[in-house]
């Protein structure tokens, strides 16, 4: 909303500068986003009076000027423009000026002749031919054109901004979707009064009236949608004379960021600025039957609106139509086929209340979102038609644009109770922590324009908003100032508060990965249908049932992901495009599986991405241990898998903890990393974040340090190269007899000097009893009691 | 004899003191006092002398025997030192090589701020709650006061999992409120931080999923200046000590009174520049008093409890705290990004 400070003063006399105004009027609840002074961006330009104009002698277009701007002596100027006579008030861009767009202006010589400035066109000014309908679109702005400007009596030298008019105060306010009414001079105006402590001085208008004929015996209005039309209401006028509108009046639009069209237009363009009721005028030629019905769209129906598009309209939307057809998108936009043009004679304002929710949809269902319309989206003040179209009638009066029919036509579907609350203020203080006075309440809600009869507050036909005595604290809180409540620290029962061990978890996780060098990402929850394919799971995998958003952004973002897998491939790739050289990356993401009730089980997934120079399958296995070490996970085993259609078939294991799978880990298939448009080797592990949680070991337990010293023996066996070195240590595990504490691989060579298809694999044993120092012999017996049992399992051989 | 004795001593003194070898010392602990040695050569001549003499040169005899052996041990760790002062200058190193380290990795900015924020709440005896992100519009909307027909619950705002726009994916953090207010007993302190998602093309300030906050507090006798009370105390904690702030009235459904804080600029201290749009201060989060209405949907009296609450952007606070002009940078997860907190 931009309101225009030279408007905001016939109703309140504010003096303060524009910051000052910004904030008192933020801090008081109107967001002011940003104040700007009309024509700032001018400077040295000055009214100039042509007192002398000949032909340039080496030039067959341009004229050389003597300008009197209100020094000694006048300054020549070589303009190129044809309008120009002698005579001629002119806007002077005098050496050394500056023009809207940064363009500076200096003296120079124009074909040997020097010319101290330039005579300015007002497009030059930085405006546009709406701004000044009577002056030629090409050439210089003869000032005197305008009627109005020429009434005034300009003189050479005057400043040209307050000279023309441009020179208003503009503010833009941020206004919340609660105050409709603030999006008015007048609602703004109010708040204003307020925090100023000044009165508010409204005008009720006035209308002659006495134009020609009935009005009823014109014009008949229904409303068969009464639920989409609270109210209308409506008068005319005839024998219209449609052209500019006086300056005043443009000046006010354009500050207000309106453009003027013609005086009609810009008289309901006005009010809906002023009183915040949007109003629309028809040509009463068109309104066949002199019958104006408002009713919904039959489907299929369609429009032409003003802006010249056809729009298909359906039976959810509103319109106003004659007897045959329709004339106007209700609320958002006028038809073309009764539009003001100029040779319209008689005129039906329009001043109406539409239902707010009908009028978002069906704005936004076309796509085409009006001043109007957003107004009407917020609901407004119903008892603001009546004054609206007096109001706009008043002005056509003032304009002598028209002649004004006696009469209303009102249609009042709906009569609305105002609302009464009880003020409360003890409830009130007690809410905002604050020792306000009862009387002070009431001097504020009363100068906001809320009845006030003891302790009984009647809110304003205007304030929607307010029905609550909470809404009452904020009123109050708003005007005796938000920064004037006192800070204080909360009283009462103290909480514990904290993390639960999931949260701890999280922490930890990820703690532990920054500690093994993984960065943090964040990937979108929602993915591409497109990317299952791209990680090549099957066509019947439970995965690819995913959530769909029915209005994503677009496929890309368009379900919701089951696996973490393509996000993070996502990145690693964006990375290795980068020539990033190595990447390890980490997130703890969740995950979306639809549950029968619609709503959705999000369970947490820890992934780890990783590839460069260093990085192997066993860099990535490192990695999932250390985290599966920090939770103390017991009994961890790493099976081959060779099925998952991500992964390289021979290097991928799922791995579980006691049996249960908590997550799978491996090399990315090169087909996978091939779809992505990576040819390098990415790892990846994934790891549910509940499978972790259940997987955490038991707090420990402090076990007494050995007493006893403990017998290393190393063994190197001769397997066939199929067997795995889980297995062995499993056997290893499985024959010893309880001196065994500790089994560590520390060589697996594969190599010439053994036989063909078998491999050494060599472990270091740690042997120990509890009660005593082992003897050589025990130890020999428990190495024995191994060796015989990896040889009848696995036809080891000692080497 | 006396003079011989004297002879060896000044003799076995030079050669100790001459020596550059600990084996050497040991030559001349040999050659002098050993079994063979020239010292105990001469002692063996004592039988010789007489009665009178013989106490006086068996004590000069002791006498040269004790100083030669000190000798030997002073010159043996002498040489000690020498050597292990040469080995230690033999084994100097240059420092300034670069250790062997293990990269650490990086915390998510977002993360980053987000901590913090848990933290200072969990300081408070907050708890920390998460909630579902698929969630009903009814706990997004209708028990946040946001009825049918709010603009933001229209699909061009918010994403839908169906016809009927009952499940959806939450546009803010908001309905942990509601969570809260059925789960826990009275009172209530929690924070709740998580995703949200709002229809919103990518660009520098937007992404369709980000991260908010959620904060609350219940109990009875809780007031505005309570708000503004513990929220200056986080400004504080997260901006430094003396942080200015200010309340601003605005407007949401589900609290009355409403407010934005904004926190003085850091880089104008206030007096307007680009950094803050030449207002001198920074939007921080929004909150309000909990609306009664809000409360009595969810079964608490508002005659006997309040309360307050606040929902905050994350990306936008981290990316104020590190100066990140561009909010795709959060998402685009590039090392040479994340490498940088």
């Amino acid at each position: 909303m931009l309101l225009s400070r030279k408007w905001l003063n016939e109703f309140v006399s504010v003096q303060a500068d524009d910051r000052t105004f910004a904030e008192d009027m933020t801090l008081s609840g109107s967001k002011v986003e940003v104040t700007e002074v009309e024509g700032q961006e001018i400077a040295n330009v000055v009214v100039g009076r042509v007192v002398e104009i000949k032909r340039h002698e080496n030039s067959d277009h341009m004229w050389i000027c003597q300008v009197d701007v209100g020094e000694n002596a006048p300054v020549q100027i070589v303009t190129g423009a044809q309008n120009v006579s002698q005579g001629d008030l002119v806007p002077v861009a005098k050496d050394n000026s500056t023009l809207p767009g940064g363009i500076h202006i200096t003296k120079g010589k124009l074909r040997g002749e020097e010319s101290n400035g330039m005579l300015c066109s007002y497009k030059e000014l930085g405006m546009t031919d709406n701004d000044w309908p009577h002056s030629v679109v090409d050439g210089i702005f003869l000032l005197e054109s305008d009627p109005d400007l020429k009434a005034k009596g300009l003189k050479p030298g005057d400043p040209i901004c307050p000279a023309i008019g441009l020179d208003d105060h503009v503010v833009e306010f941020e206004i919340t979707p609660n105050r409709p009414d603030c999006l008015s001079v007048i609602g703004l105006a109010r708040e204003a009064a307020v925090t100023y402590g000044k009165p508010l001085t409204l005008h009720d208008p006035v209308v002659k009236g006495g134009g020609p004929g009935v009005l009823t015996e014109l014009l008949d209005v229904e409303t068969p949608d009464p639920d989409l039309c609270p109210r209308y209401t409506a008068r005319m006028v005839r024998n219209v004379k449609i052209g500019p509108s006086p300056k005043w009046m443009r000046d006010r639009l354009r500050a207000s960021g309106v453009r003027p069209i013609n005086n009609i237009v810009d008289i309901t363009n006005y009010v809906m600025l002023e009183y915040g009721q949007p109003m629309h005028a028809f040509d009463y030629r068109y309104v066949k039957g002199g019958k104006i019905i408002v009713r919904r769209a039959k489907d299929g129906e369609s429009l032409t609106t003003l802006d010249g598009n056809e729009r298909q309209l359906n039976s959810s939307m509103l319109v106003i139509a004659d007897e045959t057809r329709a004339v106007g998108l209700a609320g958002i936009m006028g038809g073309e086929n009764s539009e003001i043009v100029e040779d319209t004679v008689d005129v039906v304002f329009e001043s109406a209340n539409f239902n707010g929710t009908s009028i978002r949809r069906t704005a936004l269902a076309l796509g085409m979102r009006t001043e109007a319309s957003a107004k009407f989206e917020k609901g407004l003040d119903i008892l603001n038609t009546l004054p609206a179209v007096d109001r706009a009638c008043e002005l056509v009066e003032l304009l002598g644009a028209g002649e004004v029919l006696d009469g209303v036509i009102d249609i009042l579907n709906f009569v609305p109770q105002p609302t009464q609350l009880d003020l409360r203020p003890d409830k009130i203080n007690a809410l905002l922590g604050t020792d306000i006075p009862a009387g002070e309440m009431c001097r504020i809600l009363t100068d906001l324009g809320f009845g006030v009869e003891g302790e009984t507050i009647t809110v304003p036909s205007w304030r929607g908003d307010v029905g609550h005595y909470s809404d009452l604290a904020e009123e109050v809180a708003r005007f005796y100032g938000y920064n004037q409540i006192p800070t204080t620290a909360m009283r009462g029962v103290t909480t514990r508060g904290g993390y639960s061990p999931e949260q701890l978890l999280e922490r930890n996780l990820g703690i532990i990965c920054r500690g093994m060098g993984f960065d943090e990402i964040i990937t979108y929850s929602f993915i591409s249908p497109t990317y299952y394919d791209k990680i090549r799971l099957p066509e019947d995998s439970p995965l690819r049932k995913s959530m769909k958003i029915m209005n994503p952004l677009g496929e890309d973002t368009s379900i919701m992901r089951t696996t973490v897998l393509p996000s993070m491939l996502e990145i690693l790739t964006r990375n290795y495009n980068y020539r990033n050289k190595s990447a390890r990356l980490y997130e703890l993401g969740r995950t979306y599986f639809e549950r029968e009730d619609g709503m959705a089980d999000e369970p947490k997934v820890l992934s780890l991405g990783l590839y460069g120079p260093e990085e192997t399958f066993f860099t990535l296995k490192g990695a999932v241990e250390t985290v599966l070490d920090s939770v103390r996970a017991q009994k961890v085993t790493y099976e081959a898998e060779k099925t998952n259609p991500s992964f390289h078939p021979g290097r991928c294991a799922r791995i579980l903890v006691d049996g249960k799978e908590v997550g799978v880990m491996g090399q990315i298939h090169p087909l996978v990393a091939a779809n992505y448009g990576v040819d390098a080797d990415l790892y990846y592990a994934q790891m549910s974040f509940d499978a972790l949680f259940a997987s955490r070991g038991a707090e420990p337990e402090y076990t007494p340090l050995p007493k006893f010293p403990a017998v290393t023996r190393d063994i190197a066996v001769l397997v066939d190269k199929a067997v795995t070195v889980g297995s062995l240590e499993a056997g290893i595990q499985s024959a010893a007899k309880g001196l065994l504490k500790d089994v560590s691989l520390f060589d697996i060579y594969e190599g010439a000097n053994l036989p063909e298809g078998k491999k050494s694999v060599a472990f270091n044993l740690v042997l120990r009893a509890d009660d005593r120092s082992l003897t050589a012999q025990e130890a020999d017996d428990e190495i024995k009691l191994v060796l015989e049992h990896l040889e009848k399992t696995f036809g080891a051989a000692l080497r | 004899m006396k003079e011989q004795l004297e002879k060896i001593k000044q003799e076995a003194l030079a050669a100790l003191g001459a020596a550059k070898e600990s084996v050497d010392l040991e030559a001349l602990r040999v050659k002098y006092l050993g079994k063979k040695g020239e010292l105990t050569a001469v002692l063996k001549q004592m039988g010789k002398l007489s009665a009178e003499e013989r106490p006086v040169i068996g004590q000069l005899a002791n006498e040269v025997r004790e100083r030669l052996t000190a000798e030997i041990e002073t010159q043996k760790k002498k040489l000690e030192e020498a050597k292990l002062e040469a080995r230690l200058e033999a084994e100097a190193l240059d420092v300034t090589i670069p250790g062997k380290k293990t990269a650490l990795g990086h915390q998510h900015p977002m993360y980053i701020a987000l901590e913090e924020i848990k933290d200072i709440f969990v300081g408070m005896g907050f708890t920390v709650l998460d909630g579902p992100e698929v969630e009903l519009a009814y706990y997004n909307f209708d028990r946040l006061n946001a009825e049918e027909g709010h603009p933001s619950r229209d699909w061009s705002d918010t994403f839908y999992f169906d016809k009927d726009s009952r499940v959806m994916l939450r546009s803010q953090t908001s309905p942990m409120q509601v969570h809260a207010m059925e789960t826990m007993e009275l009172p209530i302190r929690i924070v709740a931080p998580g995703r949200v998602y709002r229809k919103d093309e990518v660009d520098a300030t937007h992404s369709p999923m980000f991260h908010q906050v959620e904060g609350m507090v219940i109990d009875k006798n809780i007031t505005m200046a309570d708000l503004k009370g513990t929220l200056n105390t986080v400004v504080e904690q997260l901006y430094g000590k003396g942080t200015k702030t200010r309340f601003r009235p605005h407007h949401f459904p589900f609290t009355e009174p409403s407010c934005e804080m904004d926190v003085q600029c850091h880089k104008c201290g206030g007096v307007g520049c680009p950094t803050c749009k030449g207002e001198g201060w920074i939007e921080l989060l929004g909150a309000g008093m909990i609306h009664p209405k809000v409360l009595e949907m969810s079964g608490i009296d508002p005659e006997v409890y309040s309360g307050w609450a606040f929902g905050m952007g994350l990306e936008r606070t981290a990316m104020r705290r590190f100066k990140i002009a561009d909010l795709r940078l959060i998402f685009e997860n590039d090392v040479r990004f994340l490498e940088q907190f």
